[in-house]
């Protein structure tokens, strides 16, 4: 980051900050926003050839989204193997065992991205949980769903990405999965709320989401910074 | 024999699939009005592995996965419609307002393909007639009880919402770089993956060893007639790599199946829902 004007520096020192910061579960949402903005200024203010220094790169193409699918997982995979490494208290072996589950299922997916993308494959992220009480069903349960909601909506809206339809077909086999984790996390906090109002529109279909949008919300659970800069709109 | 209606519905569609299946487009129909009167039990099988290879190496056009999904919307609708208003059926309370959410849903389904379709300039197929206790409209089939029996109507209903999971899955490569139609699609998709987890808990919590997601191919119900919903499902290997125990990590056989639902081919669903089709 070289040639950066003071400004785009300033821009992208709020931006650290603005990932680093204890966020309430809540808020993350309502920053959503400005994150988003941030990282269009992160993308004004690089260069091509310097898009190495910003962070991970996820790379251009079907290795793009793959890889952007991967840093999902890992955030997914990272806080799941913290919830069931001590459960919240109150957490009754039945909802121990749906989240052993899930935890085996998001590493299981983190694991197979890694060996796909071999050599493309993005480093380990660096996440930031400090917005989440381990020790809380509240947060914990408010966190699960948020991601897996976030995750469902994050392969509904990358499949048109794809070149190629096998990893299409790939991503489409994972993200039944992740519905089927979000149905379920939402019925432990409130019954009958697997598929409501929420995430399911008037037509009956589910959220889809585009990688900045989805970025801008997992940011503040990742320190690592992402640069996204490559990867497919259309 | 209902696979005639089946057939002259993508026929509609796809003015070759007789060809695609048989070159002899006669001897074709007469082998299912033969099949009809001698082995209307092994049909199925004999059907399935024709439609595979018929439609299992080709690609679908727009239409007709639009009309296919519509198809498929119909059943599953209709199924919840009656499941809703049979007296006595559902238990009051959450039970009935969760299999109503899900009924809206596929209702909305219907509607929405409908719309999709028109919009493409094309025709929406008609609703076929059912029979839910998948007797091919004897009425008379392996689920006779689906509207009197609340725990083979669930069962039924999680056999509909696997299969359609994979049903959509298995299409989403025939709508690669379509833009919206294919996020249309992935995002009904999802949602039948929610029902299904959903309808899966809801039998476990009435004593059925079921998890929310699928555990090898096990169908659950423990009834032979619903297995090929499940077969392949306990696939552990994914573009070539074992998932099983994957990089060193302790993920177990079950937990690697689970991790990835799996696809159908257009094929292997008709033919799944073929005894539900009058």
């Amino acid at each position: 980051m070289k040639n950066l004007s003071k400004a785009e520096d300033q821009a992208l020192i709020k931006e650290q900050d603005f990932f680093s910061s204890k966020l309430e579960r809540r808020s993350f949402l309502r920053f959503a926003g400005a994150g988003a903005a941030g990282i269009a200024l992160v993308a004004a203010g690089c260069k091509k050839d310097e898009k190495a220094e910003v962070g991970v790169y996820l790379g251009s193409g079907d290795v793009g989204i793959l890889n952007y699918a991967y840093a999902l997982e890992q955030l997914e995979a990272a806080f799941y193997v913290q919830v069931a490494t001590s459960f919240y208290s109150g957490a009754t072996q039945a909802e121990k065992d749906i989240l052993i589950d899930i935890r085996d299922h998001e590493v299981a997916h983190r694991e197979f991205f890694k060996n796909a993308l071999g050599a493309n494959a993005i480093g380990g992220l660096e996440v930031n949980f400090s917005s989440i009480n381990f020790s809380d069903r509240t947060s914990v349960l408010g966190t699960a769903k948020a991601f897996e909601d976030l995750g469902v909506s994050a392969y509904n809206g990358a499949g048109f990405l794809f070149r190629d339809a096998g990893y299409l077909t790939l991503a489409g086999k994972i993200v039944s999965v992740e519905a089927r984790h979000a149905a379920t996390i939402r019925e432990l906090i409130a019954p009958n709320s697997f598929a409501n109002s929420e995430v399911i529109d008037a037509n009956g279909l589910d959220k889809s989401r585009m990688p900045a949008e989805v970025l801008s919300i997992a940011g503040a659970f990742i320190k690592t910074k992402i640069n996204a800069n490559d990867l497919p709109t259309s | 024999m209902n696979i005639l209606n089946i057939l002259d519905e993508i026929e509609k569609v796809d003015a070759e699939v007789y060809e695609r299946l048989n070159p002899r487009r006669k001897a074709m129909k007469e082998f299912f009005n033969f099949g009809t009167k001698v082995a209307a039990a092994s049909i199925p099988f004999a059907i399935g592995s024709m439609f595979k290879t018929a439609y299992g190496q080709t690609t679908a056009s727009v239409e007709q996965v639009l009309q296919y999904a519509l198809t498929l919307e119909y059943l599953e609708a209709e199924f919840y419609v009656k499941g809703v208003a049979a007296a006595g059926l559902i238990p009051a309370g959450a039970s009935v307002a969760a299999i109503t959410t899900i009924r809206d849903h596929e209702n909305q389904h219907v509607a929405f393909l409908r719309s999709a379709i028109t919009g493409l300039g094309k025709t929406p197929v008609s609703k076929p007639t059912f029979d839910f206790s998948a007797g091919n409209g004897s009425g008379t089939g392996p689920f006779a009880t689906v509207f009197t029996n609340y725990d083979i109507f669930l069962a039924v209903a999680q056999v509909f919402e696997d299969t359609g999971v994979r049903a959509y899955k298995g299409q989403a490569p025939n709508l690669l770089r379509q833009g919206a139609v294919l996020t249309a699609a992935l995002n009904i998709h999802s949602v039948e993956g929610r029902h299904a987890a959903k309808i899966r808990q809801m039998r476990k919590a009435r004593g059925a060893n079921v998890k929310p997601w699928i555990t090898g191919k096990d169908n659950g119900i423990g009834l032979a007639a619903v297995q090929p919903s499940y077969d392949g499902e306990d696939l552990d290997t994914q573009a070539g790599i074992k998932i099983t125990g994957i990089n060193g990590q302790s993920i177990s056989s079950n937990a690697a199946t689970e991790s990835f639902d799996e696809p159908l081919t257009m094929g292997q669903v008709l033919a799944i829902v073929d005894p539900f089709i009058v």
